[in-house]
């Protein structure tokens, strides 16, 4: 089943069974054609790069994969089984966490509170249990460790409200919450738009250390430069479709994008052959 | 702040991280949102208690306290529906249509004291349950839901009751317990008092404590974040605005106890002062940020100025004058609280 939908893979991948795989997905907004039956394959220990123009359905592909929209038709596969997300929900409890462009962070609320919203810890025994009472030490113990095994321990205080951070460390909340969760997947979306040189190193970096722990990670970014920087492989979006998958070995970045803009073909181009 | 080193930092930044006082007054207010209020009501009490020194008698705090108890009570639910960035114009109207349905079913139809109890406290929880249900499925504005709720369930007051008060005489001793006067150290509560602050006691456990009460900040906070985070919303909203309802319910049966009847004419003036109180308590109108115990110092406030001002011969006009003043001042620094320095 893998074969036919696979339209490059490359040596590494061989017959190997991806982790996430969409089939045909199709998503329509009125007379607004969002997704155009797009094929989408991840693999295990990967960074994959999806890239292309805006309106070319990266958001909304991504929407589909982490349960925020539920596509109009086509299939997901989690290792192999069909699945269906109706909700964010249903993605986090697949193992797939995201991190959206907005963040999704609550700016009022502390950094642990971020971290831990919608799975808060509770106290053992009967204050948990009966009395509902949340363990914020715990939360804000793990919230503190989280952070610095990703090298990101330079904030004041785990209890600042994330408003009073910096992009750079709003971002990097929102990549620990998801790589302290994320058991199978991480998807990264347009995670160093806003960020300045310095920390777009640091995200790239958290990326390629996420990669060696194992988790593979799905970065939508617009920056060819980062793109090829830490990507594996790199699949290409064009008007509501998968055009081709490329590795930054066998493309040069205006390779890319000249198959993202449709000035070359990505079948025919040096991928292919 | 003094664990700012760590990183290499440059001449400018360190300029930009020095803060002037005001800075500072701004960082602390905004993380502790309660403070506010507190410093107002300490002030607003050493001013009117010097103006007349009958203000700190016992037996007048103790009067303020027992004005205080209805709205404050009010204050809790209304500080619910608030923080999720809502707002509940029908509050007043919910609790004096549950009072009716309390004292009369005991009145008219001789159910007894705790069946009429019972069935005011699930009343009044379904009459909150109705805005929920308005705002979640229908998706209307808080504003407007309870804008027609407050009409709503005035008439109904109306219609039950027919316009006549139910007398305290006719209401079972239970429903009039909240009545009962209580003597602690020099000052005379009553019971209904201490069930308005245990309800301060319980919201702030819940609020601070449980999964639900961080999500109502969340949800109002930012909603949309709340959803990604897998915080399922609709269920959010509709059981604070059920929680609230309960809260007037349990304000109604504090009211009974204080007017000693039930009244479908009494608090009028409920719905706006329970806004009052929460808003002079340092919560935000925009949601998501305030908390439970800022409420009670604002309705406080409010009581003490009332009070202090009468005690001080200052026509009830001015009274109200200044409760306006306070009202927007208390916006007007919590729109400059939370914009954030980042």
């Amino acid at each position: 089943m893998t074969a036919d939908v696979a339209p490059a893979p490359t040596a590494v991948e061989g017959s190997r069974q991806p982790i996430i795989e969409a089939r045909g997905l199709i998503k329509t907004f009125g007379r607004v054609v969002g997704l155009d039956g797009t094929d989408f394959e991840l693999y295990p220990g990967e960074v994959l790069a999806v890239i292309g123009d805006n309106g070319a359905g990266k958001s909304t592909l991504i929407k589909c994969l982490s349960g925020a929209m539920v596509a109009d038709a086509g299939e997901i596969l989690i290792e192999g089984q069909e699945t269906v997300f109706r909700r964010p929900q249903d993605a986090r409890a697949a193992g797939i966490e995201t991190v959206y462009q907005s963040l999704a962070v609550a700016p009022a609320l502390d950094i642990a509170s971020n971290m831990f919203l919608g799975r808060e810890l509770r106290r053992p025994g009967p204050l948990g249990s009966i009395l509902r009472m949340l363990d914020h030490g715990r939360m804000r113990s793990m919230a503190r460790k989280q952070l610095q095994d990703l090298g990101i321990g330079t904030l004041q205080s785990i209890t600042q409200a994330v408003e009073t951070l910096s992009g750079g460390q709003r971002q990097a909340v929102a990549v620990a919450r998801a790589a302290a969760f994320g058991s199978k997947v991480i998807i990264l979306d347009e995670p160093t738009a806003a960020l300045g040189v310095r920390e777009t190193g640091q995200v790239l970096k958290l990326i390629r250390d996420l990669r060696d722990r194992g988790l593979p990670v799905i970065l939508i970014s617009h920056n060819m430069p980062n793109v090829f920087e830490v990507a594996d492989r790199i699949h290409i979006q064009r008007l509501g479709r998968r055009v081709a998958v490329v590795t930054p070995t066998t493309h040069t970045p205006s390779d890319a994008v000249a198959i993202m803009t449709g000035a070359m073909d990505g079948a025919t181009g040096p991928a292919a052959a | 702040m003094s664990d700012v080193q760590a990183t290499t930092v440059d001449p400018a930044e360190r300029l930009l991280q020095r803060m002037t006082p005001v800075q500072r007054v701004h960082a602390i207010l905004h993380r502790y949102p309660a403070l506010s209020p507190a410093v107002v009501l300490v002030l607003a009490a050493v001013v009117l208690g010097s103006l007349n020194n009958r203000f700190f008698l016992p037996s007048n705090l103790s009067l303020v306290a027992q004005q205080v108890a209805v709205v404050g009570g009010l204050a809790v639910g209304q500080t619910l529906i608030i923080l999720t960035a809502g707002i509940d114009l029908s509050v007043g109207a919910i609790m004096v249509f549950t009072s009716i349905v309390m004292a009369g079913s005991a009145a008219n139809f001789g159910v007894p004291g705790p069946l009429a109890l019972v069935l005011g406290l699930l009343v009044g929880t379904l009459a909150g349950g109705l805005n929920g249900l308005l705002v979640t499925r229908l998706r209307l504005p808080p504003f407007i839901v309870t804008l027609g709720t407050l009409n709503i369930f005035t008439a109904l007051t109306l219609l039950v009751s027919n316009g006549a008060s139910i007398q305290g005489k006719d209401i079972p001793d239970l429903l009039q317990w909240t009545g009962l006067p209580i003597a602690i150290g020099p000052f005379r509560l009553t019971t209904g008092v201490l069930l308005m602050l245990a309800m301060y006691v319980i919201a702030t456990y819940i609020l601070r404590n449980t999964a639900f009460g961080r999500h109502i900040y969340a949800v109002g906070d930012d909603r949309e974040a709340a959803r990604l985070a897998g915080i399922a919303v609709n269920r959010i909203l509709l059981s604070a605005y059920l929680a609230a309802g309960f809260i007037f319910a349990v304000t109604a049966w504090i009211l009974i106890g204080r007017v000693g009847a039930a009244s479908p004419n009494a608090a009028t003036d409920a719905n706006l002062d329970s806004i009052t109180a929460v808003v002079i308590g340092g919560t935000s109108l925009f949601g998501g940020r305030g908390l439970i115990v800022g409420s009670l110092l604002g309705a406080l406030i409010v009581g003490v100025f009332r009070n202090g001002l009468a005690l001080a011969g200052v026509d009830v006009l001015y009274q109200t004058l200044v409760v306006g003043v306070l009202v927007i001042v208390a916006v007007a620094t919590d729109q400059w609280i939370r914009r954030v320095r980042a």
